[in-house]
């Protein structure tokens, strides 16, 4: 997908963020490096306030560092115009949010369309139902394309918003909280398209503060304090198919008893 | 893969789907919303097509007074000390419209006139009606076919003759549909003989029925109806062409004020307006009251701008994360604008086409069920489209930037 040598998708260099409210400068990211490889499934943890909130604004291009340099796929991207941001937003990131921020009384392939009506390329009217339809299949919601969000279970809500971020075939999805409105059994169904679409070689950064969601990625990212306090591979990565497999069994045991 | 961030098109297309679905999602606030701008654009078509109609009506109604016509009132409009008012004063003789006649060469046909009203009878029906003393000149003058039968002579005029002309309201309730060439009708016990039947000429401008009316010989309407005198209410003169009018009418002044004795310095003791004055006041008054409509029809229609534009405010605060969303997953701001200016613009077009079928039924309706005319120009109608497009515009640009300007961090959060 891309051609830079060290396929390193995000790369960030001592990037520092600072915010003033009145005369207070409140230092939100305090000088911070990372490197994520392409095809990384990556875990960005810490409590509030420690700063990965806004560590992931500035990975999604939604805000610029203060100062420090981010590298995108291998494009200097810290310091862009608030349009060209949108541009690379809309060509390289797919967005995937804790409240799925779908349009209310839209359609799941329009609510899935969405980033291909501010795309560079120009698709007719077929080309975007036929590109929507194959990302709603690839998250498993085959059929329901006509469903509006009101109509879908939050599980499959958020597998809409998963397809959203899939259609532009984006170098990075960028997870905020994916599962904090879900249930557990249906979080772990979304950490199972992750990390079925993660073998597929997409980058994932997922920002979660449960320990038990972070075991599904490759590697855990805590922030604390605006700086990174740890940054590690779990030894006992959780494989979702199969918890998802185990559950249903409980389940039926359950039943029976 | 970098230097690609070149500033993309605005895909119109795509934008206005976009719009369009938006305000699909909300119909009954999207039709409340048209609404103001349907009431305002009906308005301003309604109020301009009546206006138009009344001027035509009135244009219409003063060329039915005939071409060139200069109109010579006893008494003074203009008088200091006593007012008089128009037909007043009885200043006028029928030597004056002698003398016009005689000495005002432009001149080509004249009428004098006295004006009256009377209980007129005939077998057991009695009906009443205008009497209007004229000159034989005044048919050709006005332009007043008849549609049956002749008019009366100069002889009649001269000998003052028990003769004279019906209007077809006048027969029609004395006489039914009976033939009225050659009947009786009494006028304060007279018997006046009918030559003829007018023309239908239909109501005036004030609303009064033209054709309710009983026209003889002047000489005869002042020594039977009205029982002797000798002064005029008016002096009706025709020129040859409209160059002659103003001229014409400086000559007759100079004249009656050398018959009068007016001397130097005083004010005349008659009045004289050609048909083209006449015509101004006339059309002015008109024109006065259409603009005071159609200004009363263009505050509706900016109180529905206004309604366009606090909805799309409300729109913009109630969408702010759908804002969000739309900037995160790649809308430049300019995007986000043109929306929003879409779908104002959208509702208010929409809303200015139903706005002027709205218009264009309620003036037809009003026409006839007042009894007015209606004019629909074209010109309105081009231009009640492009104003509903330029409210959309206006209305929905403050809106639209506010939404331009979010920053999709806050706007992601928005709750």
């Amino acid at each position: 997908m891309s051609n830079s040598s060290d396929a390193t998708a995000v790369r960030l260099e001592e990037v520092r963020k600072t915010y003033h409210t009145g005369d207070v400068e409140v230092h939100a990211v305090r000088g911070v490096s990372i490197e994520i490889d392409q095809g990384e499934f990556v875990a960005l943890m810490g409590s509030s306030g420690s700063g990965k909130s806004t560590l992931m604004n500035i990975v999604g291009c939604l805000d610029r560092p203060t100062s420090g340099r981010y590298f995108l796929d291998g494009e200097d991207v810290s310091s862009l115009s608030r349009d060209d941001l949108a541009n690379v937003r809309n060509r390289k990131l797919g967005f995937v949010f804790q409240s799925f921020n779908l349009l209310s009384r839209t359609s799941a392939l329009e609510n899935v369309e969405l980033p291909l009506l501010y795309s560079e390329i120009a698709l007719t009217g077929l080309q975007l139902r036929e590109k929507a339809e194959q990302v709603l299949i690839a998250v498993g919601l085959q059929g329901r394309g006509d469903h509006t969000p009101s109509q879908l279970s939050g599980g499959q809500q958020q597998r809409v918003a998963i397809a959203r971020a899939l259609i532009n075939d984006p170098e990075v999805i960028l997870a905020d909280e994916p599962t904090g409105n879900l249930d557990s059994r249906t979080s772990v169904e979304v950490m199972e398209i992750f990390q079925r679409l993660n073998e597929k070689g997409i980058t994932i950064i997922m920002v979660t503060h449960e320990a038990d969601i972070a075991a599904y990625a490759r590697r855990n990212i805590v922030m604390k304090d605006g700086l990174v306090q740890s940054d590690s591979r779990p030894d006992h990565r959780l494989n979702a198919a199969a918890e998802l497999q185990r559950i249903s069994a409980s389940d039926a045991v359950e039943a029976i008893i | 893969m970098t230097g690609k961030n070149l500033a993309r098109p605005i895909r119109l297309g795509s934008t206005f789907k976009i719009a369009a679905r938006a305000l699909r999602r909300n119909k009954l606030r999207s039709a409340l919303t048209a609404l103001g701008i349907i009431i305002g654009v009906g308005a301003v078509i309604a109020m301009v097509s009546i206006g138009n109609g009344a001027k035509a009506q009135v244009e219409a109604q003063i060329a039915g007074l005939g071409e060139n016509i200069i109109l010579i009132f006893s008494g003074s409009t203009t008088a200091s000390g006593i007012r008089t008012g128009w037909g007043g004063a009885g200043t006028l003789k029928i030597d004056d419209a002698e003398a016009i006649r005689r000495e005002v060469p432009t001149v080509t046909l004249v009428s004098e006139e006295v004006v009256s009203t009377a209980q007129v009878a005939a077998g057991n029906q009695n009906w009443f009606t205008r009497i209007y003393g004229e000159s034989a000149d005044y048919f050709d003058l006005r332009q007043w076919a008849l549609a049956d039968g002749v008019p009366f002579t100069n002889q009649d005029v001269r000998s003052a003759n028990k003769v004279c002309v019906v209007g077809r309201t006048t027969a029609t309730q004395i006489f039914g549909n009976d033939d009225v060439i050659g009947q009786v009708l009494r006028i304060k016990n007279v018997p006046f003989q009918i030559t003829g039947v007018l023309t239908t000429k239909g109501l005036s401008s004030q609303g009064t029925d033209q054709d309710d009316i009983v026209i003889m010989p002047y000489t005869s309407a002042m020594k039977r109806v009205l029982g002797g005198g000798t002064t005029l209410r008016n002096i009706n003169a025709q020129v040859a062409s409209s160059r002659d009018l103003a001229p014409a009418q400086q000559q007759i002044i100079a004249l009656l004020r050398q018959r009068h004795n007016i001397r130097e310095g005083r004010d005349d003791d008659f009045t004289v307006r050609n048909q083209e004055e006449i015509a101004a006041a006339a059309t002015a008054t008109t024109e006065t009251m259409t603009a005071l409509l159609a200004g009363v029809a263009v505050i509706s229609l900016v109180v529905g701008g206004i309604g366009i534009m606090n909805i799309m405010l409300v729109s913009v605060t109630e969408r702010t994360r759908e804002i969000g969303t739309r900037m995160a997953v790649g809308a430049h701001g300019r995007d986000i604008l043109t929306q929003f200016l879409i779908e104002a613009m959208t509702l208010s077009v929409i809303g200015g086409i139903i706005g002027i079928i709205t218009g264009i039924v309620a003036s037809k309706i009003i026409a006839v069920m007042k009894n007015w005319s209606s004019l629909i120009s074209p010109g309105s109608i081009i231009l009640a489209f492009i104003v509903s497009a330029g409210v959309g515009v206006f209305f929905g640009f403050y809106p639209a930037r506010k939404a331009a300007q979010l920053d999709p961090i806050d706007a992601l959060r928005y709750e």
